[in-house]
């Protein structure tokens, strides 16, 4: 195997006001965080960018924290400091089963929320999972500030996301499960580790006496962004817990899977099908 | 350029001048021509090129030089003190943990790093712990067996 090492300089920021500058000053630069993502790119050739961004050092961008009901995620949190965190067991369970299906321990050591985020695969773990809990993303620019997109427009189209050439992103922020709310996440691959999801799902159901008040399920590899299902959504709201299952039958005309080398359409619409079917049948008022 | 970089290695300060991007196992291998970790996949998939960052099990094939200056770095050359070797590796040989030993340096350090958090560890736990680490001889049973009997 030939070896591509970048040769290109790297801008190492020590705090995020020059990390922002430096972004603006140089657009062309690529941000790294864990760099689970940007070195295998650069290893196979796929990347080669004239210069880097090193993001690793800034800790206003690590750590976790609970302002009220509100959980606070840094962009540079690791997986594994998501998966140990008190506070995210306790607020986010299905985010933190997500975060320990990424690859394996040593990409979840390394790996980070920003990173999936900002990779934006379709196939990301945590993708649908912040889609189901309304997650809402701080991206910074040294220009603008600081603004905040939810992730239901953020991935605008394959790779495409609502963030600017001068913009980080900073954080997460989980709004608390409600009073009712039933969360889940399930990923179908060739085994627990080190596999790219053929379906992943990130689903939420808030029941107020038994009957469904709001509904959120979106799916991750079924479609050129990660998605959320509006159809099914829809049909779910005003729907009695025991008599949930049948608003699956939607999820086909929600997602747009495709034939790939990890597996095909039929197969996707399918399982995702399935696997939503087989977790609204769980729920019993 | 290269840049010059700071780091422990096994609890020695060093420091190499190197390419910022350069990956931490050619800075191991090739600068510092410490060799214990090896290289199997390249991009992450195989945990035979597997370190500790700051206590962390990381595949060193993805982490870049630049992210090393300040940081603890703990190769398998680390394991053992003077002239004993640590329980993981007493337990490797009692058990026949390794045949071809390509892989044996990455899972060795990986499971040093669960023993120290999880002393006696379940056959799930170790199997989660070391799902990163791929082996093409043993069929993991016989590594399985050596690290939940390591600290017994
Ligand atoms: C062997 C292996 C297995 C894997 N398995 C999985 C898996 O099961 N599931 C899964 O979802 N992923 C998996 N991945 C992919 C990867 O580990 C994750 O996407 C990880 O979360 C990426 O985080 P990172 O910090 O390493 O990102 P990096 O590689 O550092 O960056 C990824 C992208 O995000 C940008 N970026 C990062 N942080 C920011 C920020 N704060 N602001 C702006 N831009 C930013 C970078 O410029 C780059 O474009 C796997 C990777 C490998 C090598
Ligand atoms: S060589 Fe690094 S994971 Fe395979
Ligand atoms: S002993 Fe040969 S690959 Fe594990």
């Amino acid at each position: 195997m030939t070896l591509i090492v970048s040769e290109s300089p790297v801008l190492d920021p020590r705090t995020l006001a020059e990390a922002l500058q430096l972004r603006a000053a140089h657009p062309e630069a690529m941000p790294l965080a864990g760099g689970t993502d940007v070195m295998v790119y650069l290893e196979a050739g796929v990347i080669d960018p004239p210069r880097w961004l090193n993001l690793w050092r800034l800790n206003a961008l690590r750590g976790l924290s609970r302002s009220g009901d509100t959980l606070r995620i840094g962009a540079l949190a690791t997986h594994t400091d998501i998966g140990r965190n008190a506070d995210a067991q306790t607020l986010a369970p299905a985010l933190v089963e997500a975060c320990r299906t990424v690859g394996a321990a040593q990409i979840q050591n390394r790996g980070t929320l920003g990173g999936n985020i900002v990779n934006a695969s379709p196939a990301g773990d945590t993708l649908p999972v912040l889609l189901a809990l309304d997650a809402v993303f701080e991206l910074h620019s040294a220009a603008r500030g600081e603004r905040r997109v939810p992730a239901a427009a953020f991935w605008q189209a394959y790779r495409k996301m609502d963030l600017a050439s001068d913009e980080l992103l900073v954080a997460v922020h989980l709004p608390a499960p409600g009073a009712g709310d039933h969360t889940h996440y399930r990923k179908v691959g060739t085994r627990l580790a080190q596999a790219i999801s053929k379906v992943v799902l990130g689903a939420r159901v808030r029941l107020d006496a038994g009957v469904v008040t709001e509904a959120r399920v979106a799916y991750g590899s079924v479609a050129a962004t990660p998605v959320r299902c509006p159809k099914t959504e829809a049909a779910l709201v005003g729907r009695r817990a025991g008599d949930l299952a049948a608003a699956a039958d939607l999820v086909a005309q929600d997602i747009r899977p495709i034939d790939d080398v990890r597996s095909t359409a039929e197969y996707r619409r399918d399982v995702a099908a399935r696997v939503l079917r087989g977790w609204l049948g769980t729920l019993t008022a | 350029m290269k840049t010059s970089i700071t780091f422990t290695l096994n609890d020695r300060e060093v420091t190499v001048d190197t390419l910022p991007m350069a990956r931490l196992l050619d800075v191991l291998r090739e600068d510092l021509r410490v060799t214990g970790t090896k290289e199997g996949c390249g991009e992450g998939e195989c945990g035979a090129c597997t370190v500790l960052v700051d206590g962390h099990p990381v595949n060193s094939c993805l982490v870049p030089a630049i992210q090393l200056q300040g940081a603890r770095v703990q190769t398998v050359e680390g394991l053992a003190q003077d002239d004993r070797l640590h329980p993981i590796q007493e337990a490797f040989l009692k058990h026949g943990g390794a045949q071809c030993g390509i892989c044996t340096p990455g899972f060795l350090v990986a499971a040093a790093e669960l023993l120290a958090r999880e002393p006696h560890p379940s056959r799930a736990q170790v199997r989660e712990a070391l799902a990163g680490n791929l082996c093409r001889c043993t069929g993991y049973q016989k590594i399985v067996d050596a690290v939940v009997e390591a600290l017994a």
